[in-house]
């Protein structure tokens, strides 16, 4: 993808634009009167993170990952664990939740890139991962099987569950920017640079001199480091967690959807892509009620988008201008 | 040790199943390169038209076997035809991506319309056992066994003997080559990706009499047969053979060792170890 960076002229671009974004999103949950729209915002910026984590493997990288939710479940079990088991304080076992959830995704990473896993191999044996780790969960003893844990309820700040339902809307908008952040970053650092390089031709990479193995093994650690902090954010929102809402194929398969909708491997993509699917999930609910609606829908958008704009929706923002200024220029 | 031993039989039995599903994945992938991840849901819309020929028109699902597997063929065929080759620009990883696309709509679409219930079927023979010494097997499952292996066998011999196996053998091996001497090659991955899925609507129909149907079966069958095919090797007839028998008896030697639910452990374990050891599976794929 050798596009030249021509300075976009679209809507979302600039720093005037980001402003305004961020702007509507903080007053966002002063506008809105019902819990359910708080909640749809949240949970938009949440998938939008969740996403942002799969877009550093997935879109910068090139690390085609289908068991992502690995490490939001690792780090949801670790809190869950940590709190309701042992009495650790929630934000304490929050980072250490983060810890663990890098360690994972160093040694998923040195197991499968040691062996040289590429592409498609590296997506099932991701898959083959979420898969072990959920049979793990519901059989051990430490997790409490099927039964799932739940976090007992004890009201305050200092204990990351709070009253006031506004409080986890700011969270997640937290953890939306700490994402962003971090993919402006990769964007703009050497870091960055070599990742997309491996992304594009791993053997011209390694040519060049970059250690593949290592730049493979710490963007997946940063990347599960992300997903697990997602993990440990789900669990004080809801004080409870189970196998299934753990490691399930369908979490996988949403983080990488609103990376690939929005687009893969830029800043704003995830955010494009969980705002588009948010709205969407919304419109279909309000058409009928039954289950397995949305999903269709989005696995046709899906498909649409590979077959048609393969760089994501965030294209379409680009493209516009561009071509009007080829055309007159 | 009659117990290892029935463990091991029905192993064997639930394993030829596995064969045939992953036939038709080994020989997606040995034609056309690509990984198909639409196959579990695939199945899924197989089983489900089993489970209404018979719940409607009292069809046997035995005797329905050439018409799903026939549909299957034509679903698989215009599905490539339609889809997959249109949409995925020859990336690998788009084919992978729009093959995940079109299991999530298949799916969410049975999940729309069939509710997430779990449907078995009822015939008169389903509850009989087939009494070999101190070996019990239901008797749905020793004929799945002998027509999943007949299937099999009618498939490799038909891909080795015939004209249009000829031709798929030369796209399978040299796809270049193949175009210059004249063979059709978009058509016969249409036809390739259609003979996949035909096994899928054959191992089904073999299925159904001892399993359940629901919009998420699919998942349980994805795994296993991406395991058979890796550990078989990668587009490998005879890797899928011996590779399902055996992921069968593995998985039914260790749900009696390690009990039901720990034993599924298994699958993703064997997949693993087989992908970090021996990525090119025990056979080579070589047709």
């Amino acid at each position: 993808m050798s596009q030249l960076e021509i300075k976009p002229k679209g809507v979302f671009s600039g720093y005037g634009a980001s402003i305004l974004l961020l702007l509507v999103a903080l007053v966002y949950p002063f506008v809105v009167t019902s819990n359910y729209a708080l909640d749809v915002g949240m949970l938009i910026l949440f998938t939008a993170f969740l996403g942002q984590s799969w877009n550093i493997a997935g879109g910068f990288a090139g690390l085609l990952s289908f068991g992502h939710t690995i490490f939001f479940g690792i780090g949801a079990y670790c809190s869950a664990i940590m709190v309701a088991t042992y009495g650790i304080n929630p934000w304490m076992a929050w980072m250490l939740a983060i810890a663990f959830g890098a360690a994972l995704g160093a040694i998923i990473g040195y197991l499968s890139f040691r062996f040289g896993l590429r592409g498609s191999y590296f997506a099932l044996i991701t898959l083959a991962f979420a898969e072990m780790f959920r049979v793990l969960a519901d059989s051990s003893p430490i997790t409490r099987g099927g039964l799932g844990i739940l976090i007992p309820v004890k009201q305050g700040a200092s204990q990351l569950q709070f009253a006031d339902p506004r409080a986890f809307y700011f969270l997640a908008l937290l953890l939306c920017l700490i994402g962003l952040g971090l993919a402006y970053w990769l964007k703009s650092s050497r870091f960055g640079a070599r990742l997309e390089a491996i992304r594009e031709n791993e053997d011209a990479a390694r040519a060049l001199g970059i250690h593949v193995l290592k730049e493979k093994i710490k963007c997946l650690a940063l990347s599960g480091a992300l997903a697990a902090a997602g993990g440990s954010f789900y669990v004080q929102k809801y004080l409870y967690i189970d196998p299934q809402l753990a490691f399930s194929v369908a979490r996988s398969v949403e983080m990488l959807l609103v990376a690939m909708i929005g687009g893969a491997g830029t800043v704003f993509g995830p955010l494009i892509g969980a705002a588009t699917l948010g709205v969407l999930a919304e419109v279909t609910r309000a058409l009928s009620d039954a289950q397995g609606l949305s999903l269709v829908v989005y696995g046709t958008v899906l498909i649409l988008i590979i077959g048609f704009l393969p760089n994501g929706l965030i294209s379409l923002l680009r493209r516009g201008p561009r071509k009007q200024g080829g055309r007159h220029a | 040790m009659d117990f290892l031993l029935n463990a091991v039989v029905n192993g064997l039995m639930s394993g030829a199943i596995y064969v045939l599903v992953a036939l038709g994945l080994t020989l997606i992938y040995g034609v056309l390169h690509i990984i198909n991840f639409a196959h579990g849901s695939l199945l899924m819309l197989g089983m489900y038209v089993v489970f209404f020929l018979v719940t409607r028109w009292g069809l046997d699902p035995y005797l329905s076997l050439p018409l799903v597997a026939g549909t299957g063929f034509v679903v698989g065929y215009l599905l490539y035809r339609g889809v997959i080759g249109r949409f995925s620009h020859g990336k690998d990883e788009n084919i992978l991506l729009v093959t995940l696309g079109l299991s999530i709509i298949f799916e969410n679409a049975a999940l729309f319309f069939f509710s997430a219930h779990t449907n078995i079927i009822d015939l008169d023979y389903i509850d009989d056992i087939l009494i070999i010494g101190e070996i019990f097997i239901p008797y749905t499952k020793a004929v799945s066994f002998v027509a999943a292996l007949l299937i099999c066998l009618a498939l490799s011999l038909y891909i080795s003997r015939s004209d249009l196996g000829k031709a798929i053998r030369a796209v399978a091996k040299e796809r270049h080559g193949a175009r210059l001497a004249g063979i059709n090659v978009e058509g016969i991955y249409a036809v390739s990706y259609g003979l996949g899925i035909a096994c899928l609507g054959a191992a089904a129909c073999l299925l159904m009499p001892s399993y359940y149907v629901s919009p998420s079966v699919g998942h349980s069958f994805v795994l296993v047969a991406f395991t058979v095919v890796v550990l078989g090797g990668m587009g490998s007839f005879v890797g899928a053979l011996v590779g399902g028998l055996l992921i069968g008896v593995a998985e039914s030697v260790s749900a009696a060792f390690l009990g039901e639910q720990l034993g599924q452990i298994a699958i993703p374990v064997i997949f693993i170890l087989v992908l970090l050891a021996k990525p090119t599976g025990l056979f080579r794929g070589a047709q």
